[in-house]
């Protein structure tokens, strides 16, 4: 092991926001695509109070979102009474309440760079394919979804790396358990707190590295495939 | 086999298209029109990528009808878009069999092998990026793709219009080929009419959603009530067999029933029936034969029809044995001093020929 001058708890609080990360990476492109694709084909009216909805993350502060989903899924809340009905207990303050508060925070940051994609492609492509008696599903998976992959690297991106930073809507929902809903940004809160900027400093280097790595490598990726795309 | 029959309806930004017709199961059908006339509209409706109150049935099969909605992906047609429309996340070889591979092999009655040797592919087949090859390699792909699905029908959208000239001429043979090689309908649509006397059998004209014609195409371009007749490329086509070579002047006799024409030298082996345009506005019309003309080509005809066409012009149509037609774009002057009539028997001087295949 190398020396890192961490204390156990801080690796911890890595490994958790790692997996905290991936699993809301994971489920946010399970929900986005279909979610994207609606949103770029329907005619419906409802379509823009849709639209709004999945952006409100983008301007409500953290704390707001955390505080509804606190209450929602707190005992007296409705999605606490029925994962309570369902033998699961109340979801704040675990590790799964953490994934559903992120999953909503980051849904804007998933949804629009897939719906872009798929808005760019036009309708063509998917006639085409008609013509040459690709079904539905068949046309989504063999000319939608390739023809849409720099969309799906943005969100992809974009979702882990906004997970991993996030801040406001763990420290509502999830508090500071350490190895359960502790994860870095919160770490790097209490080490502050307490005078320890020492590893406080490892920590925020750390990020600001990770994130200008992340960034970098979205931006070449992206202007690679604009290059292989016209 | 039946005869392919359409009805549509559908309102469109400034019309509607309510257009109806019938089409042999052979042959290029042409829906031509000028530009906004609803043409390819109703080609997509044919194709099922616009759903809209219509009727169409396919070698006597329902495609669609009050009850019956056969999805686009069911249709066993070929499509060939304006604009080639390649799939740009696949190489020239997996587009050319996105298709291929869809249909039962008991289906695929078309072979890839016979599409590369049809559309001269061959050197592009192994190409990885489509976005590198030229507008009409594109054009030539996208059309063997869609032939590779077999089709019943052939659909086609203006599929030169998006090229350059020079691609046009590369492509065009290949066209005429498949016309010949083809056993399966084609519909066409265009707005050049060298396109159309080029390729089509059958003429269907559009006019703001409606079919103001539909018939063989060598009659319906010689009819004087429809707009062709009086566009500055009117003309009638005549389809001869190759008769004669004359070596010393490199020219070729072109025989048809009724008479001959003079053209220069054709490649082609005797019998070999071969398409000719004559655009009224090279034919002339003389009372008795003409002495001492440098014009080779002059056909004895009978004027069926007259009809003024603005203050100075007249256009003539005239039968030239039992079954070929000229049209002649002459002065009213002239009309007056010879004293042309239906009924009469006049010579026909053709000034210029083109050949189309």
């Amino acid at each position: 092991m190398i020396e890192s001058g961490l204390a156990p708890s801080d690796l911890q609080a890595i490994w958790l926001t790692l997996k905290l990360a991936s699993v809301t990476t994971f489920l946010l492109l399970l929900i986005a695509t279909p979610l994207a694709w609606w949103l770029a084909h329907s005619r419906r009216w409802y379509k823009g109070i849709v639209s709004a909805l999945v952006a409100l993350p983008l301007v409500l502060p953290p704390t707001v979102l955390g505080f509804y989903l606190l209450l929602l899924m707190g005992p007296q809340g409705a999605v606490g009474e029925l994962t309570k009905a369902l033998n699961l207990g109340t979801l704040p303050f675990t590790f799964a309440g953490l994934v559903v508060g992120s999953v909503l925070f980051s849904l804007p940051f998933a949804v629009q760079p897939i719906q872009n994609a798929f808005e760019s492609l036009g309708k063509r492509p998917l006639e085409v394919a008609a013509t040459l008696r690709a079904n539905a599903w068949d046309r989504f998976v063999s000319v939608a979804l390739p023809l849409a992959r720099p969309g799906f690297l943005t969100a992809t991106i974009l979702a882990f790396a906004h997970t991993v930073g996030e801040f406001g809507v763990v420290l509502m929902l999830g508090g500071n358990i350490d190895g359960e809903t502790r994860v870095l940004s919160v770490a790097i809160y209490s080490h502050v707190e307490a005078m320890e900027y020492a590893p406080a400093h490892l920590l925020a280097g750390g990020m600001v590295l990770f994130s200008f790595v992340v960034l970098l490598g979205l931006y070449l990726a992206s202007g690679k495939s604009w290059q292989v795309r016209k | 086999m039946s005869w392919i029959r359409v009805h549509f309806k559908m309102q469109l930004d400034s019309f509607e298209l309510d257009a109806a017709f019938s089409a042999p199961p052979v042959g290029v059908t042409a829906l031509f029109g000028p530009s906004g006339s609803g043409k390819t509209t109703l080609l997509r409706c044919i194709a099922g990528l616009e759903r809209t109150t219509g009727w169409l049935r396919v070698n006597g099969e329902p495609w669609q009808d009050e009850k019956i909605f056969m999805p686009v992906h069911r249709r066993p047609l070929g499509y060939v878009f304006q604009e080639a429309s390649l799939f740009p996340h696949l190489s020239v070889r997996a587009n050319l069999e996105y298709g291929y591979k869809r249909i039962a092999p008991s289906e695929r009655k078309v072979k890839p092998e016979q599409v590369v040797e049809w559309l001269g592919l061959g050197r592009l087949i192994e190409r990885k990026d489509p976005a590198q090859l030229s507008g009409g390699e594109r054009q030539r792909v996208a059309i063997g793709r869609a032939l590779l699905t077999s089709p019943r029908i052939l659909l086609m959208d203006e599929p030169l219009s998006a090229l350059d000239t020079g691609s046009k001429q590369e492509i065009l043979p290949y066209l005429e080929r498949l016309h010949r090689e083809l056993q399966i309908p084609v519909f066409y649509v265009s707005h050049a009419l060298d396109e159309v006397a080029r390729l089509a059998d059958h003429l269907v004209l559009l006019d703001k959603g409606k079919v103001i014609a539909s018939g063989a195409l060598q009659e319906t371009l010689a009819r004087l009530d429809l707009p062709t007749a009086h566009f500055d490329d009117a003309g009638t086509v005549i389809e001869a067999a190759v008769a004669q070579h004359d070596e010393k002047y490199h020219l070729s006799k072109l025989d048809f029933p009724g008479g001959h024409l003079w053209v220069g030298k054709v490649e082609q082996p005797f019998g070999t029936v071969v398409r000719a345009r004559v655009l009224a506005r090279d034919v002339s019309i003389a009372t008795q034969a003409p002495q001492g003309s440098s014009i080779n080509n002059i056909l004895n005809a009978r004027i069926e029809e007259l009809i003024d066409e603005g203050p100075d012009k007249v256009v003539v149509r005239m039968k030239i044995g039992e079954t070929h037609r000229l049209l002649a774009r002459i002065t009213r002057r002239s009309r007056d001093h010879l004293g042309l009539a239906v009924g009469m028997y006049v010579c026909a001087q053709v000034k210029s020929v083109a050949l189309m295949s």
